[in-house]
């Protein structure tokens, strides 16, 4: 029974255990109890998500109800309302946070993305002197803690006046992501045999259209995954968004909704709300993109 | 015209020496067989004359003019890959038609040119197909007509029949032969099957360890084989090996048998020899003047024939014999030897004395 909850939690390393789930999982519907199991791991998972979806269309008086009401009380769709627009009509702080955050996230993981599949390339394919040491370097830059270097990036930013700018931001998701994606990329490059190129040389192509129209498609898949990872750092990020940025047009979401704890009444609906609203793009784009980071992922066990 | 050459090629991957001095003068119009066995260089020699391999040192002609910083694009070379490298997105058609594209030829063009090639190896049924759905024959028809759709200066196949099983390679065999004639181009060609080699090439060079032993066309490689090694490599069985010095008008084996000294021979006496003699120079049915005696060590019949293992002292020989050929182990055999085929190598160097 133990080995159903194993398996729903994480399928990766419970497969030498395959003739017990196949007892439960196979055939033609699950037992009850890996059923009920089931429920109860969601629950758990669920509840907080739940409960952020359900405070979010509560009115304020229901938020503080005691005993709490998980039924009948009144949907309100105000709290999201106010997320879009301010008090006194126009754009919110928060919307226009979420708009910075799109585009903090989605330039810094294109730049990460454009500078490290060429790299990953470039260290997969050719005889790069110190090659291991160079990888191992890159690597070894996601070794320590981001809150590490806040202060020393605070400083540098603030004499070449980078402090309270998007490009700020920008510059120091992309640097780092920028070694994640070449890993990551490096890996999926490697698993394209060369010979496509060595092949589309010999037929008359320049080494970088031979990348471009015969390994770069074959990459796409992995693009899109790392991608997605990329994507969700700098989407979630929080420790150089509210060291780095201080003006309500630079925030991005997350040090924004974190802005909105903390004076003498806390209004939870718009918390919860303004949460919900940070979750989709992400859910969205991860549900967009599926197929390709499935494929990604499992890529280097079904090739060839 | 189409000559390819390479002087002096010399490439290391780390700590092994892949290429060592290989020197090749390949001949306009020919089936030019690079043959040796897995780690010898043949790939890397290949992969250096296409311009996929950045030399240490040495150069690549092509047609006399020295194209060795060209761009394997520059070079105007087809190469067909042991694992064929289709591209994987692309159909039969697309993969054919990719050298044609690449030069910016006009579709009606490519369109006859894909055509032509679909007869020529039998695959118009498969041109909407992707790799995927093809089989290992057919993918190495569709990767040979991607090569052969144009006229390049040099065809280059590197081991292109090793994927495909036994019928299919004897297949194709006679099948290049064919193409190869009636294009009249140079091929180069990359096998570490000796069959291949002498059945398909004009010239060979035998390749070991990143050095060229020795070229020739196949007769000369395998009748005079330039060392012990070559003698070796090529044949099978492989050829028997046997100490012995000279003295006098007799050769001594290290065993204790004698032989008669061969006419042809010019080697001064008590130099240490290696007598080499091939499996189907060495008789057990006929008699004659010059014999080894020796017992039965075990029988290989093979269908065609059967190879006869007789021990001679504490060396087995490979004796080729007919099939109906009957013995027990242990028995008592005498090993007619044909001393005009046989060969006299130096035991230290392993170079051939020849003078036959």
């Amino acid at each position: 029974m133990a080995v159903s909850v194993d398996e729903a939690v994480s399928p990766g390393p419970t497969r030498q255990r395959r003739p017990a789930t196949r007892r439960f999982g196979g055939g033609r519907g699950r037992s009850v109890v890996e059923v009920a199991l089931l429920a109860v791991l969601a629950v758990v998972m669920l509840f907080p998500v739940l409960w952020m979806i359900e405070t979010s269309i509560k009115e304020n008086r229901d938020v503080y109800a005691v005993p709490a009401q998980f039924f009948g009380f009144t949907v309100t769709m105000d709290h999201f309302r106010d997320v879009f627009i301010a008090p006194g009509g126009g754009r919110s702080d928060l919307s226009v946070a979420f708009l910075n955050s799109v585009l903090v996230a989605g330039v810094s993981t294109t730049l990460a993305t454009v500078l490290g599949v060429p790299a990953a390339w470039a260290y997969s394919r050719f005889a790069v002197k110190a090659k291991k040491d160079q990888l191992f370097f890159i690597l070894s830059t996601r070794f320590m803690p981001p809150v590490v270097v806040v202060i020393p990036i605070f400083l540098m930013y603030r004499q070449v006046g980078l402090i309270d700018t998007k490009l700020g931001l920008i510059l120091i998701y992309a640097a780092f992501n920028l070694p994640f994606t070449i890993w990551m990329m490096k890996g999926f490059v490697d698993e394209v045999p060369a010979e496509y190129e060595d092949a589309a040389m010999l037929d008359g192509y320049t080494r970088l259209q031979a990348f471009r129209r015969f390994t770069l498609p074959l990459l796409v898949p992995g693009i899109a995954a790392t991608a997605v990872f990329a994507l969700i750092f700098s989407w979630n990020e929080f420790v150089f968004a509210i060291f780095l940025t201080s003006s309500d047009e630079v925030r991005t979401a997350p040090p924004a909704i974190a802005g909105l704890i903390g004076g003498t009444t806390v209004d939870w609906g718009l918390v919860a709300a303004a949460s919900v609203v940070f979750a989709l793009p992400v859910l969205i784009f991860a549900y967009l993109v599926r197929k390709h980071l499935v494929a990604g992922v499992t890529l280097g066990a079904v090739r060839r | 015209m189409g000559t390819v050459a390479t002087h002096g090629l010399y490439k290391s991957f780390g700590k092994v020496q892949a290429l060592d001095g290989v020197t090749l003068e390949v001949p306009d119009g020919s089936f030019f067989v690079v043959l040796g066995p897995s780690g010898a260089g043949k790939t890397t020699t290949l992969r250096a004359i296409a311009g996929l391999e950045k030399l240490d040192a040495g150069s690549v002609h092509l047609d006399g003019r020295d194209a060795t910083g060209d761009s394997p694009a520059a070079r105007d070379l087809a190469m067909v890959f042991q694992n064929y490298a289709l591209y994987p997105r692309h159909t039969a058609y697309e993969n054919i038609a990719s050298p044609l594209r690449a030069r910016r030829c006009s579709p009606s063009e490519i369109a006859a040119a894909v055509e032509r090639m679909s007869n020529l190896l039998h695959i118009e049924r498969l041109l909407q197909r992707r790799p995927a759905q093809l089989s290992g024959g057919e993918m190495q028809r569709v990767a040979l007509a991607r090569a052969l759709v144009r006229s390049p200066h040099a065809f280059l196949m590197d081991e292109p029949l090793t994927n495909l099983d036994l019928k299919l390679r004897v297949e194709m065999r006679t099948e290049l032969t064919r193409i190869h004639r009636s294009l009249g181009a140079t091929f180069i060609y990359v096998t570490n099957d000796q069959v291949e080699a002498l059945s398909m090439a004009d010239q060979v060079a035998v390749l070991k360890e990143g050095k060229v032993q020795q070229v020739g066309t196949p007769t000369e490689v395998y009748e005079r084989p330039a060392n012990t090694w070559v003698a070796g490599f090529v044949g099978s069985p492989p050829i028997n090996l046997l100490a012995c010095r000279a003295e006098g008008d007799r050769l001594v084996g290290a065993q204790g048998w004698t032989l008669p000294r061969p006419r042809w021979s010019t080697v001064e006496d008590g130099r240490a020899l290696l007598l080499g003699v091939r499996a189907e120079d060495l008789s057990v049915e006929q008699r004659g003047s010059a014999s080894l005696s020796g017992e039965l060590y075990g029988l290989e019949p093979l269908g065609d024939r059967t190879v006869v293992d007789v021990q001679v002292g504490t060396e087995i020989l490979k004796v080729k014999a007919r099939p109906t050929v009957t013995a027990t182990p242990g028995e008592r055999l005498q090993v007619t030897v044909d001393l005009d085929r046989a060969h006299l190598f130096d035991a230290d160097t392993g170079l051939s004395l020849a003078g036959r």
